[in-house]
């Protein structure tokens, strides 16, 4: 069985980063690493290859600037190899031209059995790329699934519910994403890291997969940011040390509001 | 001020799901007219759908088993081809809201601003605004396309009210033939019960965090949590570690709660957790690093180890009943 997990590098969350003032993106010229979200698709794909007796782990991502860093994380967690779309043009992406890239880019890996990807990035979340990247593969897709089984041709997913989960069963090839926690992703070994320094990485820019480049990036957003204010910030309440009394600072508290 | 916006409606046993109806108030300020496009039997739900501002709900008709993103969104899309669309459209940042936005986005090729808060409208233009950097920025985003734009709405950015109309319209919603892209079914249901409060609708919520240290202290969450009559929360972290359900997650994918009273336990504030609870009205955090960005919001913050001062609080309430 052949999967493809969506994969984004993204700035550190630990450094929350800042919106560029010329251009209102967020700045994306740190260092970048893969998105920890990713990398339980990542896990999840190569434990259904596994589970399958056989198959191959692909990678997908796109950047402006040819960054591998968080691609080779991917890699040395087992991946086989990655396509990267890499060029200028795609800087500003909204969510809609960047389905539209990664689907294109799916194209170039054959037919996978399956295609993964994250419910939504931690840097963007607009967690819509999915099901916009579905529709542009022509495939189904199962949002936020919690499990995954894959048997005769047949998915079989636990998705995520307001009130508790659905089982839902889709046909292959299609389009899964995966909530976080669903797998413990392992570490990369020594070994991984070596070896995933001469795995093949496939990097092609926009015009190469088809894409006219002025439908991508800011020039394709179809959406502009008008406003960018500070918002009305919240103010510290009383801060205390805990010297073995803090509890009663609590129930000071829960008196003044009422509630015991 | 435009023409028309369609909002998206879902429901579930209960009825109509609160996040429409908290749509539809703010839809009623911002447009002349207000309809839905529902994946159902419109007659269950025109008569609520109508007491809150909808003059016509444009239905599909039982889906039998299908997830309802494909066939809604294509429905919509087809109606939009045949120029009987509005001006723009509003979905809720929920599982089934999500994949209809995201579908019709691609079928029409029209942008989607998530993740939206508030909504301002004048002469010219519609924007969304949405809270970035844990709620610390703004960002104001208008659309640029021929298209409808579509809005995906957090819940709890506006409150619901009835308006007092009387019940919308049924339209048909024709669903075209789907192929390949509308397989996916639904072969069972599950409900996760849980004792107590609900945790979006709580009045007092009690999250704890990484700062428990491990999985068999999430109890004091609970005991603490069964005192006061709060519901039982969680930072993504513990979530991701497997320590309580994805059901309890409060934050940017989990929940958004505004309770009276949110208590952080072991919660360092991670903006992915602010962006979910920071419109709580009181908010205590208990943690051991002093410089835990929680602190920044809390009203009341306790710098210590959750080990030492949730005992001793759950002894003193104990005492107390």
């Amino acid at each position: 069985m052949n999967v493809v997990v969506c994969v984004k590098q993204i700035p550190d969350p630990a450094d929350p980063g800042e919106l560029d003032p010329e251009t209102n993106a967020l700045k994306r010229d740190v260092k970048l690493i893969l998105d920890e979200s990713d990398s339980y698709g990542v896990e999840m794909a190569l434990q259904l290859v596994t589970a399958a007796g056989g198959g191959e782990v692909a990678l997908v991502s796109m950047v402006p600037n040819s960054e591998v860093s968080g691609l080779r994380t991917a890699l040395a967690m087992g991946a086989e190899r990655a396509v990267l779309v890499s060029d200028e043009a795609l800087a500003g992406s909204d969510a809609l031209g960047t389905a539209r890239v990664l689907a294109a880019a799916i194209g170039r890996l054959g037919e996978p059995d399956l295609i993964l990807a994250a419910t939504e990035s931690s840097d963007g979340y607009t967690g819509t790329v999915p099901a916009q990247m579905a529709q542009f593969l022509g495939l189904p897709s199962v949002t936020f699934a919690k499990s995954i089984e894959v048997s005769d041709g047949q998915v079989k997913v636990q998705r995520q519910t307001e009130e508790g989960y659905d089982e839902v069963e889709c046909p292959t090839p299609c389009v899964v994403s995966v909530t976080a926690g669903v797998v413990e992703p392992r570490y990369p070994s020594f070994k991984g890291i070596m070896a995933a320094k001469s795995k093949p990485v496939d990097e092609v820019g926009v015009s190469d997969l088809g894409i006219d480049p002025d439908s991508v990036g800011w020039a394709g957003a179809q959406q502009k940011i008008t406003g960018v204010v500070q918002a009305e910030a919240r103010e510290a309440g009383d801060i205390v040390v805990d010297e073995g009394e803090g509890y009663l600072k609590i129930v000071e508290f829960l008196e003044g509001l009422k509630v015991i | 001020m435009v023409d028309t916006i369609w909002v998206h409606a879902e429901a579930n046993e209960a009825g109509v799901k609160t996040i429409t109806l908290e749509m539809l108030a703010k839809a009623r300020e911002v447009a002349d007219d207000v309809a839905c496009f529902f994946g159902g039997d419109g007659d269950d739900v025109a008569e609520t759908l109508g007491a809150h501002g909808a003059t016509t709900v444009y239905a599909t008709g039982d889906l039998d088993d299908a997830l309802i993103g494909v066939p809604v969104a294509a429905a919509v899309a087809a109606m939009i081809e045949d120029g009987d669309g509005p001006d723009l459209i509003m979905c809720g940042t929920t599982y089934d809201g999500r994949d209809v936005a995201g579908r019709l986005s691609a079928m029409i090729g029209a942008p989607v601003i998530t993740n939206v808060v508030d909504i301002v409208a004048d002469d010219d233009e519609v924007a969304g605004v949405e809270p970035v950097f844990g709620g610390s920025t703004d960002v104001t985003t208008s659309f640029d396309s021929d298209q409808p734009g579509i809005f995906l709405v957090r819940p709890k950015s506006f409150v619901a009210e009835e308006s007092g109309g009387d019940a919308a319209d049924v339209e048909d919603l024709d669903v075209p033939d789907l192929g390949a892209v509308g397989t996916a079914v639904v072969t069972g249901r599950h409900v996760e019960e849980s004792e107590g409060p609900k945790l979006d609708e709580a009045d007092l919520v009690v999250s704890g965090g990484r700062g428990l240290g491990e999985s068999d202290s999430y109890s004091m969450i609970e005991g603490l949590a069964k005192l006061l009559k709060a519901a039982p929360g969680a930072s993504r972290a513990i979530v991701d570690a497997g320590w309580v359900p994805y059901s309890f997650q409060v934050g940017q994918t989990g929940k958004v709660v505004k309770p009276t009273l949110y208590m952080a336990c072991g919660i360092s504030g991670a903006t992915q957790h602010m962006v979910g609870m920071k419109g709580s009205k009181n908010i205590i955090a208990i943690n051991k690093d002093p410089e835990a960005p929680i602190f920044s919001i809390a009203d009341l913050g306790i710098v210590g180890d959750v080990h030492k001062v949730l005992p001793a609080l759950i002894e003193a309430l104990e005492a107390r009943s």
